[in-house]
């Protein structure tokens, strides 16, 4: 069987099940073809030798039962893998090699999952481009020297360029959504407390959320059953009835009432997304849904709202990278000194752009005007989600405001690189699901996606919506594989 | 001149200071593991062997509240007849240290889980109500030991993430005693509910220590400084009088106090500054992503409140009000969970007058003697009921009794086996007592004529006599009864 490669995650599955491919035959592929692109430079840290052995080992005793059968996967490198290095994308992380597992990557373990390196981000998943990570850009594989998105920028290119048939990311203010959006694959961030937390490297605790990077809705949805589970070692976890999402999948949306935001309307948003929206407000339509004009009011402050309750957060959660007991130490003629030097050295430049305005953020003085008001404000955002989804089902906005932008083109103005979340924060500081669905290009041809928000724990119905949208907008990718020689 | 025996005043100048005090105190939570991990608590393990992923901050880890802590405070909160609150939060403090490997500890800020409650000590010229602020759990940092290397700091993290209650009084003591008092207690109350053993050595009670002074009659606080971390009644007394005239000397020197954080050196008996209000950390307090808000029903309170043992103020009431005890009595026995215990197991089956003076008297001072605990006691409860019991029976005098009590506490050995083992049993048949008599009065025939021409006072004589050729065995009731009759 030629071009595995090629096949989306649930026709692997179909084909070890029934038998006409093995475990080794289908990481061999995904492991050559890695190996053919370290160009895209996708992976942190490759496994490829005990994915193989572990895929032989699947293969001797198969499991068929599993829902993903011998099923080889690279993962963001910010799952904590029990015994495989996990950097987080940072140098103070450089050497770090946990003895724990992730319970996500644990219940993809659980399923008979495979796993064959760690992918790039940005560094502690703080940045919209790959960018941050201490470990090099990552190539989008739609185009040369365009940004893959982030921060999971590593996730986003691997499943696009089909190194891997499908991963996982974590997304706290659109780090799953935007580089599923900016390289033609579909990304899902769960509810809060949908997926555990426990064996993820901290961001932001408020906010991080882990979910499935894929090539369609199907195998999107296949994922997100594995991952999501009720986890008593993380205290925000929620234990609800979780559904059989692929299972349950269906198409038939006739009657769901979506809406539109108009404030998502914003100014300088390019045509080319304008009109990507009124084609997907069309798909629905087509799809047998109902449009309604919503309004979600305090849009306009979830940006800032974000940055000062991301990084107020994060500040506390990196205080532990101290050089005291593990990663990256520098010496110091006393302890203050070995701190400064070892944080000063070990984090790059937009982590401590965020360390610090966190600190600023919390401090005393400050901690009512910016901390206490975002919270705040932060309530309000939910309320107006609260308050739509009595009128509606679920929301269609785009993805981005824009589609992927050049390595290097953003790097110096930060805030231009903070406005690529606009559509996205909303979402997590509400703590919604929300799925990102390839659904046109732009001008030059590069991906363009559309963002569907669920209620609370209704993930099936915005992975139904996005699964009959996207038979209607039926989108191809154009990958030409031009960084294999 | 004081007007209450416990008034603590400082004299300078013909002024008159009084001193303020608020204590902080951090008690860690009796429990097998600790406040957000499973690790173990046991005190003097081997430096790091119980320390989880968690406690020593590995990336992703998570903490996870322990439900028996929360009930071990909210127990606690209980026994200060404090309010209890249904949802609290748990807030984050940062700050850097090695000690502290997440780089902020889990503490409560904002909302505590208990509120204002009270504590009321027995002092020499009255009761005395101390306000308590409020209590919250934290976690408590690692060690660090700097004397081990001449380079090179070492930490401990076996500590890391033991729940602490820190109890905040109001500022309502007033002397050393007070705080003794106060300390001894907090410590009492605890006991009773087993929610902290109040181990001082192990580091299980210590306490912050705010002074000020001002003068007396003024309704103002003055400047306060904090004492860190005081980890004897002793040295919190000692530091107390220190600052205090320390206040009290700048201030009438006319120089101002700075608001301050000092430390107590025991060795210099002395406070000395550690960093000034400018210095002060930031800690940056917020509440923690990781964990929701602690939400407790009042079902859930209710059901605490009925595992609450008898605590030692109604404990007390009852000793006075059941057994005729004293305040004073009653104070003394029921200071201590384990002293009641001993109490109330003696006089299971034996007299209770007797049993009070015996364990407050000889009991005691044996024990203070030999610096042991009343649950070291080489006499059980058992057997100094036995012992009682054959002083109360006359089977032995109280001055016997005194000698087989020497030879209890030698080792736990029954007293009726001492007893009947060394001869000691009273000799209270009239027949040979009156024996023993005759041939006393017979020796001192010139010394009884004298008693019967009116010399009275040769009675005492007599009885010394008997008691003697008796070797102390005599009773001495029957003694007195059949001398004045045979005299």
């Amino acid at each position: 069987m030629s071009d595995i490669t090629k096949q989306a995650l649930s026709e692997l599955v179909e084909n070890i099940k029934s038998k006409k491919l093995s475990s080794s035959e289908v990481t061999k592929a995904f492991v050559e073809r890695s190996e053919k692109s370290k160009y895209l430079n996708a992976y942190i840290t490759e496994d490829y030798a005990n994915a193989l052995n572990k895929a032989k080992k699947f293969d001797e005793k198969p499991n068929l039962d599993l829902k993903l059968p011998g099923i080889p996967m690279a993962v963001k490198d910010l799952f904590c893998t029990r015994d495989l290095r996990t950097t987080a994308g940072s140098k103070i992380l450089n050497n770090f090699v946990p003895t724990y597992e992730s319970t996500v990557t644990q219940n993809i373990w659980n399923e008979g999952g495979i796993l064959m390196g760690k992918l790039n981000c940005d560094e502690f998943a703080m940045g919209s481009s790959n960018e941050t990570s201490f470990f090099g850009n990552v190539q989008n594989p739609i185009d040369k020297n365009l940004v893959p998105g982030g921060s999971s920028g590593g996730s986003s290119c691997a499943v696009a360029a089909q190194l891997t048939p499908i991963t996982i990311g974590t997304d706290t203010g659109g780090s799953i959504r935007q580089p599923a959006s900016f390289t033609g694959t579909v990304g899902l961030k769960p509810t809060y407390g949908s997926c555990s937390r426990y064996g993820i490297v901290a961001f932001a605790s408020s906010l991080d959320q882990a979910g499935p990077m894929a090539q369609n809705v199907k195998d999107c949805a296949l994922l997100q059953e594995v991952i999501s589970t009720y986890d008593e070692k993380d205290s925000t976890s929620t234990d609800f009835k979780r559904n059989e999402y692929s299972k349950e999948l269906k198409k038939d949306i006739k009657g769901k009432k979506i809406g539109i935001p108009k404030e998502y309307r914003v100014d300088g948003m390019p045509k080319e997304i304008e009109d990507l929206w009124k084609k997907g407000i069309e798909y629905a339509k087509d799809c047998g849904a109902e449009i309604i004009d919503i309004s979600l009011p305090h849009t306009n402050y979830a940006l800032p709202t974000y940055y000062i309750v991301a990084p107020a957060e994060a500040s506390s959660n990196l205080a532990r990278y101290d050089g005291v007991k593990y990663g990256f130490r520098a010496e110091g003629e006393n302890l203050i000194d070995m701190y400064e030097n070892t944080r000063s050295e070990g984090f790059g430049a937009e982590v401590q752009r965020r360390i610090m305005i966190g600190t600023y953020v919390l401090s005393s003085g400050y901690y009512d005007a910016y901390y206490l008001k975002a919270q705040k404000v932060r309530k309000l955002i939910k309320n107006d989600f609260d308050n739509a989804y009595k009128k509606v089902d679920a929301i269609l906005t785009p993805s981005t405001p824009s589609s992927a932008f050049k390595i290097g083109e953003k790097t110096n103005d930060p805030v231009s690189m903070y406005l690529n979340d606009i559509f996205t924060v909303p979402v997590n500081l509400a703590g919604l699901p929300g799925i990102s669905i390839p659904a046109g290009h732009d001008t030059r041809g590069y991906p363009l996606g559309l963002q569907i928000i669920g209620k609370a724990f209704d993930e099936q119905n915005i992975l139904n919506i996005a699964y009959a949208m996207e038979e209607k907008i039926n989108f191809k990718n154009n990958i030409t594989d031009w960084w294999i020689k | 001149m004081s007007k209450n025996k416990s008034e603590y005043l400082i004299n300078r100048n013909n002024n008159q200071y009084e001193v303020v005090i608020g204590l902080e105190v951090h008690a860690q939570v009796t429990s097998e593991s600790k406040l957000f991990s499973t690790s173990a608590t046991k005190f003097g393990a081997e430096p790091n062997t119980q320390v989880s992923l968690v406690d020593a901050a590995f990336p992703g880890m998570l903490p996870v509240i322990n439900e028996y802590c929360v009930k071990q405070a909210i127990k606690t909160g209980i026994g200060l007849k404090a309010k209890i609150n249904n949802r609290s939060v748990f807030d984050r403090k940062n700050y850097f240290y090695a000690d502290l490997p997440q780089g902020y500890q889990i503490s409560q800020f904002k909302d505590p889980i208990v509120g204002e409650g009270k504590v009321i000590l027995d002092m020499p010229d009255g009761q005395k109500e101390v306000g308590i602020e409020r209590l919250h759990l934290e976690q408590d940092a690692g060690k660090s030991i700097h004397d081990l290397d001449p380079k090179n700091t070492f930490v401990d993290l076996n500590r890391s993430g033991v729940a602490l209650m820190e109890i905040v009084s109001k500022p309502d003591l007033r002397s050393p005693d007070e705080v003794n008092a106060y300390i001894k207690k907090l410590r009492s109350i605890m006991r009773y509910l087993g929610t902290c053993d109040g181990n001082m050595q192990e580091g299980s009670l210590r306490a912050d220590v705010n002074v000020s002074v001002r003068k007396k009659g003024s309704k103002d606080f003055g400047t306060r400084c904090e004492i860190k971390n005081v980890n004897s009644i002793k040295f919190m007394q000692m530091a107390i009088e220190y600052e205090a005239n320390r206040q009290v000397d700048l201030i009438e020197d006319g120089q101002t106090i700075d608001q301050e954080t000092r430390l107590f050196d025991t060795k210099k008996n002395e406070t000395r500054s550690m960093r000034s209000k400018e210095d002060a950390h930031d800690y940056r307090y917020f509440p923690d992503p990781d964990l929701l808000p602690l939400e407790v029903s009042d079902d859930f309170i209710e059901k605490l409140k009925s595992e609450i043992p008898e605590l030692p103020d109604e404990k007390k009431k009852r000793f006075i009000e059941k057994f005729k005890l004293s305040p004073y009595e009653a104070n003394i026995l029921v200071s201590d969970i384990e002293t009641s215990n001993y109490f109330e197991n003696v006089i299971k089956k034996s007299d209770v007058k007797l049993a009070t003076n015996w364990i407050i008297g000889e009991l005691f001072a044996a024990l203070n003697e030999k610096n042991l605990e009343i649950t070291e006691s080489p006499i059980s409860a058992g057997n100094l009921s036995k012992l009682i019991n054959l002083i109360k029976d006359g089977t032995i005098s109280g001055k016997i009794a005194k000698t087989v009590f020497e030879q209890m506490m030698e080792g736990d050995k029954d007293p009726k086996k001492i007893v009947e083992e060394k001869g000691l049993k009273q000799e209270s048949d009239p027949k040979a007592l009156e024996a023993l008599i005759d041939k006393v009065i017979d020796d001192n025939r010139d010394k009884a004529t004298e008693y019967k021409s009116g010399k009275v006072k040769l009675f005492g004589f007599f009885v010394g006599q008997v008691m003697k050729v008796s070797g102390g065995k005599a009773n001495p009731q029957l003694v007195n009864e059949i001398l004045k009759k045979k005299l």
